[in-house]
């Protein structure tokens, strides 16, 4: 990876930042969800609603029919309307603001202005979904069903209704139709478990010491991606990160890979966490020392 | 912030670490992410009172360390999980200021009806458009009847066009013997499929909306076409004051609902044209959190218009009473709508 390379992702992750500064001051930097997130939890959603809505047609069907009472069928008018206007808006309105599909992809609601995420914010981004998603389904049953309309009419009417509904990935935020007018929008709202302190750990291991020069070779973006390799324990990936650095350094292979890494790792991070306390941050290693 | 200025000699045991701050704050976290999960499952009801005075306190605390964190510690995971369990805190915390119950009864003593009133201008416009197609398809269909099919779709006609008879027309209204018994066993079915029927379309002329309005328009101009060449029809066989009468019953709830949904649409749309000194996207948020109010509204209204129609249309014959109903109703909505109410005490 080069320098070039390395920026540019950098650049990338901040594009995705947004400012969101909560009462005490603190900035929380919420990073937009992805518009291939959104779809899979759109697809989720729609097939846990597909499924719910089969289902419940089986169970009226048996009701119905067992009881010989056409009650059912209007219950299965509203029920359906229900599901398919409730979903989303119970769903969002709810602590964790996401439906199940964005439960899984870890993903939420969120005001646009750092405000509570209000009810008629929630219905209003809710309805133009129906537009959003039904307008080109009904544009192509349209084409379908007469003959009368020539292709290329049913075409350019496709066409105009999906541009509404692919309208989030024509601008940065990643907005929907609905969210702009809600002014809303969907934010990364990942847990991460509690994961334990490696640079703490006290297993008895000999550890070894590495000189200043071995250690000044690498930045912050280096050691996280250590960190990431250390926490995956993935033997392979450990060896072949652990000859990159030998290579690198210059140090013969002569302990276990984990004991080498592990001791590298504790040791570039104490080195580079002194030296942000003294105003310090080295990006990576093509920033200077 | 704690930022130790450090003793060179001191280094191998250094006053501030980044382990030695994560072991001294680590159970705040802890316990803040166990009440939140509690929280998130149970509500305020899964925690006790002195939870419930922790939380704020443990919220702080762990903003505070998010901050340390971040200026101090070069520990991605522990970083991300600070980051993740910040921002639960803070929509948590900052998220729900209301019970449901307060939330509910305040949309309705207060939110519904002021919204409704907000979009009033567009109410009139939308009332228009849906007189001024009535009109116009009346006084087309009413001088050459032909005009009729090129109105009203024949499998929502059903039969009633300018040829029918005239009893057949009364039967269509509940009116004579044709109508009685037949349709009765599935009032309900019918009102339900009125109800999901007349919400979709509202759904579609307020989504439609944004579009600079017009699809909006068109929608509901077509939708006064429809009841000009209907009522056309039923005038020129002198069963106008008859039909207006099933008309009303439901139609002053349903069309009213739908000069909202009109007007909610429009209402994001004239935002989106003339946005004023606000930005954009500004005045289209604004604009669409009044109309997502009046839309609920709109949704209500249906319910109560499918009702209406699917069994008091059917059930109540008279109509004169269904004269009466239709302007009580209208009188009702009129009067929550648009009675002055009190400012709001802060």
């Amino acid at each position: 990876m080069s320098a070039a390379s390395n920026a540019r992702e950098r650049l990338a992750r901040q594009g995705k930042l947004r400012q969101f500064i909560t009462p005490e001051g603190v900035d929380l930097e919420l990073r937009i969800a992805s518009s291939g997130l959104r779809f899979g939890a759109l697809i989720v959603d729609l097939g846990i609603m597909l499924v719910v809505l089969f289902a419940f047609t089986l169970l009226i069907g048996w009701l119905g029919y067992s009881s010989r009472s056409d009650v059912f069928e209007s219950i299965w008018l509203l029920g359906f309307f229900f599901l398919r206007t409730f979903w989303f808006i119970g769903f969002e309105l709810g602590q964790r603001a996401a439906t199940p599909g964005k439960r899984l992809m870890g993903i939420r609601v969120v005001a646009r202005d750092g405000g509570r995420l209000t009810a008629d914010a929630v219905f209003a981004r809710n309805l133009i979904r129906e537009l959003e998603i039904f307008l080109p389904l009904m544009m192509l049953g349209f084409g379908a069903g007469e003959d009368r309309v020539s292709g290329l009419t049913v075409a350019a009417g496709i066409l105009w209704s999906l541009t509404l509904s692919l309208f989030l990935l024509f601008n940065k935020d990643r907005m929907r139709m609905g969210d702009l007018i809600a002014g809303t929008w969907v934010v990364m709202a990942q847990r991460s478990k509690l994961d334990q302190d490696i640079a703490a750990e006290t297993d008895g291991a000999a550890t070894m010491a590495f000189s200043e020069n071995e250690l000044a070779v690498y930045g912050i973006y280096e050691l996280q991606e250590l960190e990431r390799v250390l926490r995956a324990r993935d033997p392979r990936a450990m060896r072949e990160v652990a000859d990159t650095i030998r290579a690198k350094i210059g140090r013969p292979v002569a302990e276990e890979d984990d004991v080498f890494l592990l001791s590298y790792y504790r040791q570039l991070k104490a080195r580079l966490e002194r030296k942000l306390l003294f105003g310090k941050r080295r990006e990576d290693k093509y920033a200077s020392d | 912030m704690i930022v130790p200025t450090l003793p060179a000699a001191a280094i191998d045991a250094p006053a501030f670490s980044t382990i030695r701050f994560r072991a001294e704050r680590e159970a705040d976290w802890i316990a803040f992410d166990a009440l939140l999960t509690r929280l998130e499952k149970r509500g305020a009801k899964g925690l006790s009172s002195e939870e419930l005075l922790q939380l704020p306190v443990l919220y702080r605390a762990t903003l505070s360390s998010l901050s340390i964190a971040r200026a101090t510690s070069l520990d991605k995971a522990l970083l991300d999980h600070l980051e993740a369990l910040s921002m639960r805190g803070y929509f948590l915390i900052y998220g729900v200021r209301q019970s449901r119950l307060d939330r509910l009864a305040r949309f309705f003593a207060r939110d519904w009806p002021l919204a409704v009133q907000a979009v009033w201008k567009e109410t009139v416009i939308i009332a228009l458009i849906i007189i001024l197609g009535a009109v116009t398809s009346w006084s087309l269909v009413t001088s050459d009847p032909q005009w009729y099919y090129s109105f009203v779709d024949e499998s929502m006609a059903g039969g009633r066009d300018p040829r029918a008879t005239v009893e057949f027309l009364q039967a269509t209204m509940g009116h004579g013997k044709a109508a009685a018994g037949e349709e009765e066993g599935a009032l309900h079915v019918f009102a339900s499929f009125l109800f999901t029927h007349n919400s979709g379309v509202s759904i579609m002329s307020f989504a439609l909306g944004f579009a600079f309005g017009i699809p909006t328009m068109m929608l509901e101009f077509y939708q006064g076409i429809n009841i000009g060449a209907m009522v056309a029809v039923f005038t020129s066989k002198g069963l106008g004051y008859d039909f207006a009468g099933w008309l009303f019953i439901h139609g002053t709830t349903e069309l009213f609902a739908a000069a909202l949904s009109g007007a909610a649409g429009l209402r994001i749309g004239a935002a989106v044209v003339f946005p004023g000194a606000r930005s954009r996207l500004q005045a289209a948020s604004d604009a669409g959190r009044t109309a997502g109010k009046v839309m609920v509204g709109v949704i209500i209204m249906l319910l109560v218009a499918g009702l209406l129609e699917g069994f008091g249309r059917q059930l109540i014959t008279d109509t004169v009473t269904r004269y009466a109903i239709g302007t009580a109703m209208l009188l009702f909505w009129l009067a929550y709508y648009y009675l002055p109410r009190r400012e709001e005490a802060a």
